[in-house]
């Protein structure tokens, strides 16, 4: 399988704090990685180092074959980059700021023109292709910050927290545009705080927890290692307590030799959410 | 370099559309200051004031016209780079883009060049008007574009370094706004003891000031003071290279 990210020793240090701690990681052609971990974990000095925004303290990064480094401008080529905040500039329209990006990229202007209307249809945007960004929805906003870093066609796309904020429905209508795009061909990059996210859209996820990579695998055999079913139990109202097991006779016959005292019992499938709360003591998007 | 020249415009275009749509009420308000500055010195205070056989006003004007490249130019790059760095945070696209640092420099630094430039030369309209002798050679408008350069690039410099909109005004109150009346754009600086004249030409103003004057008014053209003023401007723009390329580190 061709690897499309490739990290070595990866660490960034500020001062004596490591953001990122001997990272190594691989992220394949063609796939939706997900990203988590709990806010500072190093997710998003990692995103930094790999679109060439902070140079790392060791290690390296290829991206696409290039190191980013020392090949920045042919990294820069191949990556879109959309960041947890809005990055447009609010005093232009959408139009404009697509134009922006596919000028800083050297599209010449016929090919800019053609593109532009093609990815506004794309993301459904063409009405509003000449409304000033501030004066769009939340769910919109981020399609158009989507869009932009779309102009000069990365095969690799870096999605930051991209639905943080947004309503259920712009959420799911966003879920679709990335699956859109991953089936076009983008590589997607993704960090997220939603479980649900991830389990939706990533094909593997990686987790990392003080700057370091501590699980990485596809979400079922992550939840294979735990236990591929959760039971809850709560017992007199206070702490509820979480056991894992490989199928459901196991966690059937856990619960029949349950004392009488546990009053609320809940057998389900395992999740991520439980992959990662195990692994980092956590929940998602818990500061740390 | 055709490459070169692209990039820039690139960074360029982005503020023009802003200006575009916005350059009536931007240009009312860079002359809304040197303006009073020409009323209440020119007219009110220095009216009856002669410096060696040239009337306060002629004097005064290419002063103003100074400053006023000075604050337009300074404010034009660097409060949409400062507001497009920390808060819109746009500024990363041309940070992610296969552009260069110093295409991105000078880029930066040509907004404020056009909208000194606009305000200079509305400033210098009226000037012109209100006082005939003044003298638009050649020499005057190298020396009024290299100004608007000058503390265009100064505006990059602090766009890029302060962190906050508290520093800004700090640096705008400190720096700025003193260097505004100490240049000898209001008063000659041979009324002045040595030691504080020497201390006043470390403000990249009074060269500008001074050079301008003296183009205005054809008077011998002091060529030092024009050369120390574009060490500023490399000045300026060494160090805004090396906070870019610190800013990646």
């Amino acid at each position: 399988m061709e690897e499309f990210i490739v990290t070595e020793k990866l660490t960034k240090s500020y001062g004596n704090v490591k953001a990122i701690q001997d990272l190594d990681l691989n992220v394949h052609a063609g796939e939706v990685f997900g990203f988590l971990g709990p806010n500072g974990a190093g997710k998003t000095t990692t995103i930094r180092v790999m679109t060439t925004l902070t140079k790392p303290t060791s290690g390296s990064v290829r991206i696409g074959g290039f190191d980013v480094v020392k090949e920045s401008d042919k990294v820069k080529r191949m990556i879109g980059v959309v960041q947890q905040h809005l990055s447009l500039d609010r005093d232009l329209t959408v139009r404009e700021n697509m134009e922006f990006h596919a000028r800083l990229h050297h599209i010449g202007s016929s090919e800019r023109k053609r593109r532009i209307e093609e990815l506004l249809e794309y993301v459904e945007l063409t009405e509003y292709a000449d409304s000033m960004v501030d004066t769009l929805s939340g769910g919109m906003k981020k399609r158009a910050s989507i869009v932009a870093s779309l102009t000069h066609q990365p095969k690799m796309l870096f999605l930051d927290e991209p639905t943080v904020g947004l309503d259920a429905q712009a959420r799911r209508r966003l879920w679709d545009l990335v699956r859109r795009l991953n089936s076009d061909g983008t590589t997607i990059f993704l960090t997220t705080h939603y479980i649900e996210e991830a389990e939706a859209l990533c094909q593997r996820v990686g987790i990392m927890h003080h700057g370091q990579l501590i699980a990485l695998d596809t979400p079922l055999e992550l939840r294979k290692k735990l236990g591929l079913i959760t039971v809850e139990t709560l017992v007199d109202n206070k702490q509820t307590h979480y056991q894992y097991f490989a199928d459901r006779d196991a966690a059937t016959s856990y619960v029949q030799n349950l004392p009488p005292d546990v009053k609320t019992i809940i057998i389900r499938d395992s999740n991520l959410e439980d992959v990662f709360v195990e692994q980092t003591g956590q929940k998602v998007g818990d500061n740390q | 370099m055709i490459t070169v020249f692209n990039d820039i415009y690139s960074v360029l275009w982005v503020d023009l559309r802003f200006l575009r749509r916005h350059w009536l009420s931007t240009l009312v308000i860079s002359l809304i200051n040197p303006l009073l500055y020409l009323v209440a010195f020119g007219y009110g205070l220095g009216s009856g004031i002669n410096f060696g056989g040239v009337g306060y006003l002629e004097f005064v004007i290419p002063g103003i016209i100074a400053l006023t490249s000075m604050s337009t130019s300074f404010s034009g790059s660097s409060s949409k780079l400062h507001i497009d760095r920390l808060f819109y945070r746009s500024f990363d696209a041309c940070l992610m883009s296969p552009i260069s640092l110093f295409s991105i420099v000078v880029g930066k630094a040509l907004i404020g060049l056009v909208r000194g430039l606009l305000s200079s030369v509305a400033i210098l309209a009226v000037g012109v008007v209100l006082s005939p002798v003044l003298l638009v050679t050649p020499l005057f408008v190298l020396v009024l574009f290299t100004s608007c350069f000058v503390f265009a690039m100064l505006g990059v410099l602090i766009g890029l370094v302060m962190n906050t909109h508290h520093a800004m005004g700090t640096f705008s109150n400190l720096v700025m706004l003193p260097m505004t009346f100490l240049s000898g754009t209001f008063f000659s600086l041979n009324q002045l003891p040595d030691a504080l004249k020497a201390a006043l030409y470390v403000l990249p103003l009074t060269h500008s000031s001074a050079s301008l004057r003296a183009a205005a008014l054809g008077q011998p053209f002091p060529w030092l003071s024009f050369v120390a003023f574009l060490g500023f401007g490399l000045f300026f723009f060494v160090c805004s290279m090396v906070v870019l390329k610190r800013s990646s580190a």
